[in-house]
């Protein structure tokens, strides 16, 4: 992205110019719409909810006395009378990941004003999510019927229950929150109402904007990122 | 935007730059660049649920938060008035069984720190004067900030549904410390857990919402010509406050939900095996240590969350009622974002004595002391800031230095408990106590009785009474260390923290005396406060009127289109800003203070810095 043009100021070049210009007046992130950087700082805050839940699971998968499940076993599918390694997880991470690339695309129809590539991408993201959040549950049911609980799990130990669904729960929950303000977006895009100077949204003064694509954007990558770490900490561990 | 600025070329607000000291006055000088973003446009309530209930003016909310924070705090009083008669007298509060008395414990303590002060310094100041202060209209998201409140009054009501359900609320001290939190055995391990940690996620939630508008309006919606290093330290305190919170809360989410979890499906996060009345609970395998981590690592910068905002408000207190410039401004700053940082390298401080590896006591012992460095270049910025200034001995002057001397006392004995070889001896014993209430609980406490008075002018256009004030000041002051000042002994000889009674243990049969004392005290104290309260409603009726600017500062929030400011704040434009808010007692200056908004060429030739 080029740098912004703001009127009657020159960004400066160095580490100096640099602390020049956050430190001078109105703005500290020039150029920066004001639900951009709210949006960077409260996932800054949700950095360390995540970072809070995995390093409890480290500690408490650390502390208990009895045997950690295998995850390649755990989280096998039986296809054809094989049991394969992740293959589920495998399937729903690529989704996840390919839905992060639908929604970059969107960003960037979006800033194009081409409302109507746009709003497909929009969806098609939302559709991603959707059927992530479904393969969950999946996931959920087939551990549930295998015996896992909360507070027990007949593989080993009880705390390998109680963090997997609290935190792929957890997780879930932003997905799925997710996937509504996709389709909300989704709408809204199609209906135009970033077009024209934007409509006023609900009980807010402030005028629809395509900014506010890419704002669900940070967010939706966030929750990417997040999955990955999820991955590797419960799948591959 | 104004257009009359728009024809120069060159200049930028810059806090670093310089000008040279008597340049002859030149229309050049006075030039800010224009605005970045357009003028916010505000939604204006009609009705009197959109103004006044659910209300997206900052302002309005701000006071919102202080009423509701000063219920909760009239609770906690409440509270603190029961346990002090138990102590001072046993059995004198009839009704009064040891339950009881750790539920008081527990909601006392949750209550003042959490309910009280943060969403009173936060909540009610942060609301109340970023905007005005920064130059902005309003918060940012306007609406979000409206939901904050609510969600902040239902986390209120919930926490005080906690009495009334059967068992009454929790009783396992403000810390929670599980196991025992939620066993049988701990009053309130039902229903009343329950309720603190939903209502802990709500206020989580709440403050979130908060906290994101306080950060967004001072890094992006200043006014022309607020650089960073010309805003006032309040809102350098109430920000770098608000960045420790949301990185703070986090940790209090994740281990109330998880103990939620505990508590409710029987996962065993946090518990152990437990054997109880020789039987082996169904719980095991968890660690209760895990808890006290992911809770100190909230509370250790919650403390700071309460203490930076009054750092930052005493600085602006002081140097106005001084009429002096603050010693070391950027020093200031640093030292609140120093301060901020080292907060969250602390936190185990609090966990001497849970068993630790005696290494890691030592690496927290070692950050612990480091933070006595900034602040105590605070502290000695503010006795040079007083140092030959013009003090006016008024009531507001009164709290600040009251502030002072309390938060180094309180500080002094902090060096002490950081220190791992006093620590052990003197943990969960009345030196404690003293110790934080003294350093986070009377301190800022005197800081807020010290705003009110100071800005309450700008709130309701009336000044408060001075004599009340003043005995309001003395009442609390010489009470307080009336009250506090003998548990350092107590602690000294022994005497345990959170006990019922004593009973003829040793060590007591010497400090009945003292314990009467203590509470007479506490009872004196706490009835002091309803002088403000008088004093309050009797201004509000009576008072006398303070115009425009009535103490003569600098900072923007005085200079409004009226007093008190209007929804918008600031009439048909918003104010340029040319200096910092600290240019006081200017040699050659014809008042002794020049407002933010006074250009330059107004004041060449006086001897003014360039800020
Ligand atoms: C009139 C003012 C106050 C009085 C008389 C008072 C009195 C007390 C008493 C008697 C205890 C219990 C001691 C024990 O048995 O362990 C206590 C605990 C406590 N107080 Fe205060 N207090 C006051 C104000 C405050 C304020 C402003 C704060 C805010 C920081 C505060 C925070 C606490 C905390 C955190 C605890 C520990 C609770 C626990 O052990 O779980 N208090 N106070
Ligand atoms: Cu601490």
């Amino acid at each position: 992205m080029s740098d912004p043009q703001i009127e009657g100021l020159q960004l400066k070049p160095g580490f100096k110019g640099m602390s020049e210009d956050t430190g001078s007046d109105q703005t500290m992130f020039k150029g920066v719409h004001w639900g951009k950087a709210m949006m960077w700082i409260f996932l800054l805050s949700d950095t360390f909810v995540f970072s809070c839940f995995l390093i409890s699971y480290m500690k408490g998968r650390g502390s208990t006395l009895v045997d950690w499940p295998y995850p390649s076993e755990v989280f096998a599918l039986h296809v054809g009378g094989v049991s394969v390694p992740l293959l589920l997880i495998a399937i729903m991470t690529f989704v996840l990941i390919t839905s992060s690339g639908t929604m970059a695309l969107a960003v960037k129809y979006g800033y194009e004003k081409n409302r109507k590539m746009c709003g497909w991408l929009v969806l098609a993201t939302a559709l991603g999510g959707l059927t992530f959040v479904g393969m969950q549950a999946f996931e959920w049911t087939k551990l549930i019927e295998e015996g896992v609980r909360p507070w027990e799990n007949p593989f080993g130990a009880a705390q390998f229950g109680s963090f997997f669904f609290m935190i792929t729960g957890f997780h879930g929950t932003h997905v799925s929150i997710g996937v509504i303000f996709l389709f909300i977006y989704a709408y809204k895009v199609f209906a135009g109402h970033y077009e024209n100077g934007g409509k006023r949204g609900w009980f807010t003064t402030m005028k629809g904007d395509y900014v506010e694509i890419e704002i669900l954007g940070l967010y939706w990558h966030f929750v990417d990122l997040v999955w990955v770490f999820i991955f590797a900490f419960f799948y591959l561990w | 935007m104004s257009d009359e600025y728009d024809n120069n070329k060159s200049y930028q607000a810059q806090s670093s730059e310089t000008m040279g000291g008597s340049a002859p006055a030149s229309p050049d000088m006075d030039y800010v660049r224009p605005a970045e973003t357009p003028d916010q446009e505000l939604y204006h309530g009609h009705s009197f649920i959109t103004k006044w209930v659910f209300c997206q003016d900052a302002k309005v909310i701000g006071v919102q938060y202080f009423l509701t924070a000063v219920f909760t705090g009239i609770v906690g009083l409440i509270l603190s008035w029961l346990m002090r008669l138990q102590l001072g007298f046993p059995g004198a509060a009839g009704f009064m069984t040891a339950e009881h008395y750790y539920q008081f414990v527990t909601m006392h303590g949750m209550i003042m720190v959490v309910y009280f002060l943060t969403a009173l310094f936060l909540g009610g100041f942060g609301n109340y004067l970023i905007p005005l202060m920064v130059g902005a209209r309003d918060m940012v998201f306007p609406y979000v900030n409206m939901i904050s409140f609510w969600m902040f009054f239902i986390a209120v009501a919930v926490l005080m549904a906690s009495f009334f359900v059967p068992g009454g609320p929790t009783g396992a001290g403000w810390t929670l410390y599980p196991p025992q939190t939620i066993l049988p055995g701990t009053p309130g391990a039902g229903m009343g857990i329950l309720l603190m940690l939903v209502s802990l996620s709500l206020f989580v939630i709440g403050f979130t919402m908060g906290g994101l508008n306080y950060l967004i309006t001072i890094l992006q919606a200043r006014t022309r010509g607020m650089t960073l290093m010309r805003m006032p330290l309040t809102v350098w305190g109430i920000f770098t406050a608000t960045v420790l919170a949301m990185l703070a809360f986090p940790a209090l989410l994740v281990s109330a939900i998880m103990m939620t979890l505990d508590k409710i499906l029987g996962t065993s996060f946090f518990m152990p095996t437990i054997l109880q009345a020789g039987e082996v609970l169904e719980y095991g395998g968890g660690s209760p240590i895990l808890f006290q981590h992911l809770f100190w690592f909230f509370g250790h910068p919650e403390v700071y969350i309460v203490a930076l905002p009054a750092f930052g408000i005493v600085s602006d207190l002081i140097s106005v009622h001084s009429r002096k410039n603050i010693f070391g401004y950027r020093m200031m700053v640093w030292a609140i974002v120093g301060i901020g940082a080292l907060s969250f390298f602390v936190w185990a401080h609090h966990m001497y004595v849970s068993g630790m590896n005696p290494w890691f006591g030592f690496f927290f012992a070692t950050t612990t002391l480091i933070i006595a460095v900034p602040t105590a270049m605070k502290v000695y910025n503010w006795i040079l800031t007083l140092w030959r200034g013009n003090i006016r001995l008024n009531t507001v002057m009164l709290w600040c230095l009251g502030f002072i001397v309390t938060f180094v006392n309180g500080g002094i004995t902090g060096i002490f408990l950081g220190n791992v070889s006093v620590d052990v001896p003197l943990s969960d014993t009345y030196f404690v106590i003293a110790h934080f209430h003294m350093v986070m609980g009377i301190a800022p406490l005197m800081v807020i009785m010290g705003a009110v008075y100071h800005w309450f002018p700008l709130v309701s256009g009336k000044f408060l009474d001075e004599k009340l004030g003043k005995w309001h000041f003395w009442l609390t002051f010489l009470g307080a260390y009336s009250i506090y000042f003998p548990m350092h002994y107590l602690g000294f000889i022994g005497v345990p923290r959170r006990y019922f009674e004593m009973y003829d243990s040793p060590y007591m049969t010497s400090a009945v005396g003292m314990n009467e004392f203590i509470s007479m005290a506490a009872f004196i104290v706490g009835a002091a406060q309803f002088i403000l309260i008088y004093n309050i409603i009797r201004t509000l009726k009576v008072g006398k009127k303070a115009g425009q600017n009535p103490w003569k500062a600098n900072s923007l929030e005085w200079l409004t289109s009226t007093v008190p400011p209007e929804h918008g704040n600031f009439g048909e434009r918003l104010p340029v800003v040319h200096r910092w808010p600290y240019d006081f007692s200017v040699p050659g200056a014809k008042d002794d203070f020049i407002t933010q908004t006074t250009p330059p060429s107004e004041v060449v030739h006086t001897e003014v810095e360039k800020t």
